[in-house]
């Protein structure tokens, strides 16, 4: 069990990671949305069902969606600009 | 306020933070024991309200005052995010955005499946794992499914944001109110007043159904709220773009 807990921290602390470095601002999207998969897995191993619910839409839908409608807007923005 | 003034009111903020964050680290029983004072005393106070689901007799009986505080801030990161997102085209594109037709087909399926498991978290707040906030997240998630199938013309059919908004501050007024007659019969701001009826039933518990679904409203709202802002200002002009 023990292992397993550290295993699950391990990796989400991993997951966390990944999300800032290069790429761009479009690449944490896809990233945000593995790492709150991860989170998810994390709360399960703790046994906190419900905190893996919320976890899962919030962390790997709700967030990621908001972080790819502000890049795509930005993005048009800056089309729009440049014409 | 300076560049200097705010660095130190951020180190003297960070200073009190990590002093008390330590403090109470290095008294907390150990990680994984066998002596849980804490869940004792918790468990207790939950049997004795007859709430199976511990953790929602903590969010909604025993510490339902720092629940209605997290509620006021959700209502206020909404209500910020909605005034930053306001204006923006507010006509739904001409045609849906092109979609696989197998996501469109999981998402057609998934969608009353998704609805019916947030319903039931919420309502269940005091028996099962999740409630009133789980339970929204899920049922403003679930929503947008309908996105996936038929763009932003398909979702602003089925979900007028004017109700959501309305759901959002309705959601809040029903906790502020079950808090708020609770302290007019005495008994103290969101004290459990209500009858705690049959262990197991849907309505027993006394209060927690009620500040589940009223928080489930809340949340629920406040996502579709949060989303419709990004949804106009990252969709619009989409299909005319190509």
């Amino acid at each position: 069990m023990t292992v397993l807990v550290a295993a699950a921290l391990v990796v989400v602390a991993a997951g966390g990671t990944a999300v800032g470095p290069p790429g761009g601002p479009a690449a944490p999207a896809g990233t945000l949305g593995g790492a709150g998969l991860l989170v998810t897995r994390r709360c399960a191993v703790l046994e906190a069902p419900d905190v893996g619910l919320a976890q899962l839409a919030v962390g790997t839908v709700v967030v990621p969606l908001m972080v790819m409608l502000t890049v795509g807007a930005n993005a048009r923005a800056a089309r729009k600009r440049r014409r | 306020m300076s560049r200097r003034l705010r660095l130190w009111l951020f180190a003297v903020g960070a200073a009190g933070v990590a002093v008390l964050f330590l403090a109470a680290v290095l008294r907390m029983p150990e990680f994984g024991g066998v002596v849980h004072p804490l869940r004792a005393a918790v468990l207790d106070a939950a049997a004795a309200h007859r709430t199976p689901n511990v953790v929602s007799a903590v969010n909604y009986d025993q510490r339902a005052i720092d629940t209605f505080g997290e509620e006021t801030l959700l209502l206020t990161a909404v209500v910020g995010a909605a005034a930053l997102l306001r204006g923006g085209d507010d006509a739904p594109p001409p045609r849906p955005p092109r979609t696989m037709e197998a996501v469109r087909a999981v998402a057609y399926l998934v969608l009353p499946v998704t609805l019916l498991l947030g319903l039931a978290t919420v309502v269940h707040g005091a028996l099962t794992p999740g409630g009133g906030f789980q339970g929204g997240i899920v049922l403003g998630t679930a929503v947008h499914l309908v996105y996936l199938v038929g763009g932003r013309a398909a979702l602003d059919r089925v979900r007028p944001v004017t109700v959501y908004v309305a759901g959002e501050a309705v959601g809040t007024a029903a906790f502020a109110a079950t808090g708020l007659a609770a302290a007019a019969t005495g008994a103290g701001f969101l004290a459990n007043v209500l009858p705690f009826g049959t262990a197991g039933s849907v309505l027993s518990a006394g209060t927690v159904p009620l500040l589940s679904a009223a928080v489930g409203i809340e949340v629920a709202s406040g996502v579709v709220v949060l989303l419709a802002g990004f949804l106009r200002q990252g969709t619009a002009g989409d299909e005319a773009a190509g």
